[in-house]
């Protein structure tokens, strides 16, 4: 874990061992195929709209609402993750509990089902006739067909990007920095707020943007429990879809080229931070 | 820090991954057709394929293997025109079949003369479904706009089934208000001031409907409300037929392109034209379309269909008109949705 010097805008020092020069043209040939060729697509299809037609994309009521929605349900979903993927984190690798190889599996099931799946057995549960939604009725709280129902589905879709980035960071805090803690006179939320999470948060902020991007763009599991009512739960990426059946590939592509700007602030924005309280606090690099 | 990287490198492909799903490998053998449909014909075709495979293998002494893919109509006609190797297209609307015909040119702009009846073997038409007994007493469109009351409709911009719906309830309204378009436009837009989810297919809608409970009546396929019926038990459901509606015309057209490239012109052509034989009707009959010879088909099948008026397509000038004025971007839909946000 020792920090390397900050030697920017320069290759460092190739190792005794051959091999940089394929390494570097592996990477960019595999990020060029994979990632900028389909993006620069989506540029070149969207630049068919001309700026006049992009901005009035843009900045259409409904465009805005729907990226307000995706955007603010991904945030908010994301914190929730963040927090309870702590939690979880923490109680994995902190405690030793019957079954505790099945929960720590069960955690990715997430990653592994397919997003409709959920979407669907999370409408099932709470839906007004639900398990979950038959006794939230009567309270009035109605979760499927509105944004709450969104949030849901993007925290269940987001929760194994916290806790797995989170997790073997904890796992190399020795309980050793917490007992010294302890007998410097730290009481537990000093232990926890001052000596534990600082050390974790570059590791939470990985797994929150990995959460957030993913519920920004998520798609199966949210259409099915959101009611999808424009201006009140449309997510962008339906009115993508939207555009898809009008066959106007170039206003979808001028929506995703709106998303992902945003999404690519926002990323740029979190690895800043990241990399800020990484060079302050050490851990997790 | 293994695991991390690890970890990082397992979420990248399962996002990856997820990309990558819908493009399916297709056609191994030569004799292999492949029907690219839409969503509630599943069942339809299921049967009907069946019945085609052992009559090709009993006229030409070859098997023949008949792929079937579904989903909704517009996703399908992209599939299409992205390069799926559809040997056939049965969709729900004669725009999805146009739109890859200008796309591609795969399929000929006359398409719709190469087969009767406009290469429509069987229509449809939408009907109510309602919960059992009709506790709100829905009997026709006027009473879907009564205060209590909720309609479950799919969203037009997404799926063919909801744009039927859609001109159903604006012809209704425009007849009952003596031809006045302006009326008409406000009676759907009141209609859609009543619907509190729209879901993006016609199967959402009938599930939302019927398995979530959500809403006192669904606007569906014929076809799909009888299904529902027979699925479900009529002890929970009824089918309420309006006195006015519209006449749904899913089409059916060769792909041109992919057929000869594929050599399977023959037996593509044999197989829509096997849904115009009599068994074919009948086969669409028990599947509750209504067949294009109603006589070919069961009595009792035919019996089921209650006689209704029914408006066309051709009343709002053919889907080349119709698409882009209601369902286009700033169409009517999207007028009478922004107000009422």
């Amino acid at each position: 874990m020792k920090a390397h010097s900050p030697t920017r805008w320069r290759f460092r020092r190739p190792s005794v061992i051959p091999g940089f020069g394929m390494a570097l043209g592996f990477t960019l040939t595999w990020l060029t195929l994979l990632i900028l060729i389909p993006l620069s697509g989506l540029a070149v299809r969207s630049s068919a709209l001309g700026w006049e037609k992009f901005w009035s994309i843009a900045l259409d009521p409904r465009t805005l609402n729907a990226l307000r929605i995706s955007f603010g349900s991904a945030f908010i979903a994301a914190i929730v993750n963040a927090v309870f993927g702590i939690l979880l984190a923490w109680v994995l690798v902190r405690y030793r509990f019957p079954g505790k190889r099945i929960i720590d599996a069960m955690v990715d099931l997430p990653f592994a089902l397919p997003t409709a799946v959920a979407g669907i057995a999370l409408t099932t549960l709470y839906a007004p006739n639900g398990w979950i939604g038959q006794f939230l009725t009567p309270l009035g709280i109605k979760i499927a067909f509105t944004p709450a129902g969104i949030v849901i589905a993007l925290i269940f879709v987001g929760l194994p990007f916290v806790v797995r980035t989170v997790q073997p960071v904890m796992e190399e805090i020795d309980k050793e920095v917490e007992e010294a803690a302890a007998t410097l006179g730290a009481n537990r939320f000093q232990t926890i707020f001052r000596v534990l999470l600082p050390g974790l948060a570059p590791a939470v902020l990985t797994g929150f943007a990995l959460a957030f991007a993913r519920g920004v763009g998520e798609y199966g599991s949210v259409i099915f429990i959101a009611g999808n009512l424009p201006f009140k739960s449309e997510i962008a990426p339906l009115l993508i879809i939207i555009k898809l059946e009008e066959y106007n590939y170039a206003a979808a592509t001028g929506i995703a080229a709106i998303m992902l700007i945003i999404s690519f602030a926002m990323l740029l924005v979190i690895n800043l931070i990241q990399s800020w309280s990484r060079r302050r606090y050490g851990y997790g690099a | 820090m293994q695991t991390q990287r690890l970890t990082r490198l397992l979420a990248a492909a399962v996002m990856a991954g997820s990309f990558a799903i819908g493009s399916i490998a297709p056609a191994f053998a030569d004799q292999t057709l492949l029907n690219v449909s839409y969503d509630p014909t599943r069942e339809l075709y299921k049967d009907f394929n069946a019945a085609f495979a052992a009559k090709w293998k009993k006229d030409n002494g070859e098997a023949v293997t008949i792929q079937a893919s579904h989903g909704g109509s517009g996703a399908q006609a992209r599939s299409v025109i992205d390069g799926l190797d559809a040997d056939v297209v049965t969709l729900a609307l004669e725009g999805d079949i146009d739109a890859i015909a200008k796309a591609t040119g795969k399929i000929p702009a006359d398409w719709k003369t190469k087969f009767p009846n406009n290469s429509t073997p069987y229509t449809s038409t939408i009907v109510f479904l309602v919960r059992k007994g009709n506790p709100k007493g829905i009997k026709d469109w006027g009473d879907l706009v009564k205060d209590d009351v909720q309609v479950i409709t799919p969203n037009p911009k997404t799926s063919g089934g909801a744009r039927w719906n859609f001109l159903a309830a604006w012809a209704w309204a425009k007849q009952a208000n003596g031809g006045d378009e302006a009326k008409a436009q406000d009676y759907v837009a009141k209609l859609l001031q009543h619907v509190p989810v729209l879901d993006t297919g016609a199967r959402g809608a009938t599930t939302t409907f019927v398995q979530r409970g959500l809403g006192d009546v669904l606007l569906a396929w014929e076809n799909e409300a009888y299904l529902s019926l027979e699925e479900l038990g009529p002890d929970q459901f009824e089918i309420v037929t309006p006195s006015f509606s519209i006449r749904a015309d899913p089409p059916v057209a060769v792909v041109d392109g992919n057929v000869d490239k594929k050599g399977t012109r023959k037996v593509a052509e044999a197989y829509l034209n096997y849904l115009y034989s009599d068994e074919g009707q009948k086969i669409a009959a028990k599947h509750y379309y209504r067949p294009f010879k109603p006589e070919a088909a069961d009595p009792a099948d035919i019996a089921r269909f209650p006689k209704l008026t029914l408006a066309t397509i051709d009343d709002f000038g053919g889907w080349k008109e119709a698409q882009p004025k209601f369902f286009g971007d700033g169409g009517v839909f999207d007028q009478i949705y922004k107000p009422a946000q």
